[in-house]
């Protein structure tokens, strides 16, 4: 199953363990991940569910193209890593 | 036994908590510190405190602390509802239609009225009013205003989207809730969010072409304050000028002739007397600092007559404070008030604004000052 891990910076607010969850694409591996971490997805994702302005995604150190609607392939075994941005701060 | 007087300061990093002791006002406790935190709302009817953090990256929260402020706990933030797929926003007067039905401020805070304990008002950008009825457990966007077409047609004023500020509930009918928009007017309901009507008659929008300056939902009231003893005098500082109803907002009247400006961002009323009134001016909209260096206050007590200009204690030399619409506050007695500045001074007057003494010089960007008041 793919990995997900998450910036330190978060965890001050809410706490975001390194876990692996199942799906095939980055908004099926978010939702799984967030399913059992409600909070955290206001902290990621805006109301209508695209990516924070501020925040960024990588899957295997690619930055991801579609912030949108979240449809970047996700491999099984694939580490996707969701950080902030340097912008915004 | 009288409760210690405490006055809550939102700040660019922290909320500082000032408690009235035998030796002055001074900081009893710091919170969220090295965190945004916009605004802090105290409940008269269950002595909750709801601040409200906007964390840039990870998005706007609201903390809610049962014990004075001495822990807080994460509750729910409001949530826009799901655009239709089909939605078409239409094109407001100027600026970016709401695309995104997304939570990008909390900008107001109010509890309800005493006979509905547990309700709680916000506002937000772009231009969603919730409402909460337990405390702020959960929230609900008013639809009837979220819907309504002329809500589509607020825009932005200094922010990239429009948004709800001022929110006034009368003391005498709950049901009775007064909204302020930049830029959208000043919008009632008699209902309790049933129906809603802008109300901004007799306001001037001088920043309009002159055949839609007076057009109702184009106005932008900065800041709209309530006269907790006669709710139907409203005082507005709007974005150019000074606006005063005495009609419970169904005419406004422009107030003219007030040096050093009308122009500014907050405003306090007395709560017990309609006729007086306080400003900060600043110099008009493009430039928004204190006229020539000097921070004064602007006070009337003849309903808006005549103003007088308050200087001692206030620095009249190289001054540049702003003074946010959230950052001036009086007591419930009306004698005691205190603002702070985005360069971080505050001050406090005990004589009803006669005279003003600096509490600090060092505090972050001061977003909204709070007294606590009775219920």
């Amino acid at each position: 199953m793919p990995s997900v891990r998450f910036t330190r910076n978060i965890q001050r607010h809410v706490e975001c363990p390194t876990l692996d969850v199942p799906g095939a694409t980055l908004g099926e591996v978010l939702n799984a991940y967030f399913a059992g971490n409600q909070r955290a997805r206001g902290y990621v994702l805006e109301d209508d569910g695209r990516l924070r302005k501020h925040m960024a995604v990588f899957i295997d150190g690619r930055q991801i193209e579609d912030r949108d609607t979240l449809s970047d392939a996700v491999s099984a075994n694939a580490v996707v890593d969701v950080v902030q941005s340097l912008s915004g701060g | 036994m009288m409760a210690t007087p405490r006055c809550y300061v939102s700040t660019r990093k922290g909320l500082f908590t000032f408690e009235r002791n035998a030796a002055g006002w001074a900081i009893a406790r710091a919170a969220f510190i090295g965190d945004n935190v916009t605004l802090v709302m105290h409940d008269p009817r269950s002595g909750d405190l709801i601040a409200a953090l906007n964390h840039g990256h990870f998005g706007n929260k609201l903390h809610r602390s049962r014990d004075g402020g001495a822990t807080w706990t994460e509750i729910a933030t409001p949530k826009y509802p799901e655009k239709p797929a089909d939605y078409q926003p239409k094109m407001p007067v100027e600026g970016m239609p709401v695309v995104d039905w997304s939570l990008k401020l909390i900008w107001a805070l109010k509890p309800g009225g005493a006979s509905e304990p547990g309700v709680i008002w916000c506002g937000t950008l772009p231009g969603g009013l919730f409402k909460s009825e337990d405390g702020g457990d959960s929230w609900a966007i008013n639809r009837e205003l979220w819907d309504d077409p002329l809500r589509e047609q607020w825009f932005g004023g200094g922010a990239d989207h429009p948004g709800i500020h001022s929110i006034c509930v009368d003391p005498r009918d709950a049901r009775h809730v007064k909204i302020g928009v930049s830029c959208g007017g000043v919008w009632t309901t008699r209902d309790g969010g049933k129906s809603w009507k802008v109300t901004a008659k007799g306001m001037r929008a001088a920043f309009m072409p002159p055949d839609k300056q007076y057009e109702e939902n184009v106005q932008d009231p900065h800041m709209v304050a309530q006269c907790r003893s006669n709710p139907d005098v409203l005082w507005v500082q709007h974005h150019n000028g000074i606006f005063k109803s005495t009609d419970g907002a169904s005419t406004w009247n422009e107030l003219t002739g007030i040096t050093p400006s009308s122009f500014g961002f907050a405003v306090a009323v007395h709560p017990g007397d309609p006729d007086t009134a306080w400003f900060v001016p600043g110099t008009s909209d493009e430039k928004r600092c204190p006229t020539d260096g000097r921070v004064v206050v602007n006070r009337t007590r003849d309903g808006g007559k005549t103003f007088e200009t308050i200087t001692r204690g206030l620095p009249q030399q190289h001054a540049y404070d702003l003074v946010f619409r959230h950052a001036l506050d009086v007591d419930d007695q009306g004698r005691t008030l205190m603002f702070g500045s985005t360069t971080g001074s505050l001050w406090v007057s005990e004589d009803g604004g006669d005279s003003w003494q600096a509490l600090s010089s060092n505090l972050p960007p001061v977003y909204a000052v709070t007294f606590e008041k009775s219920a």
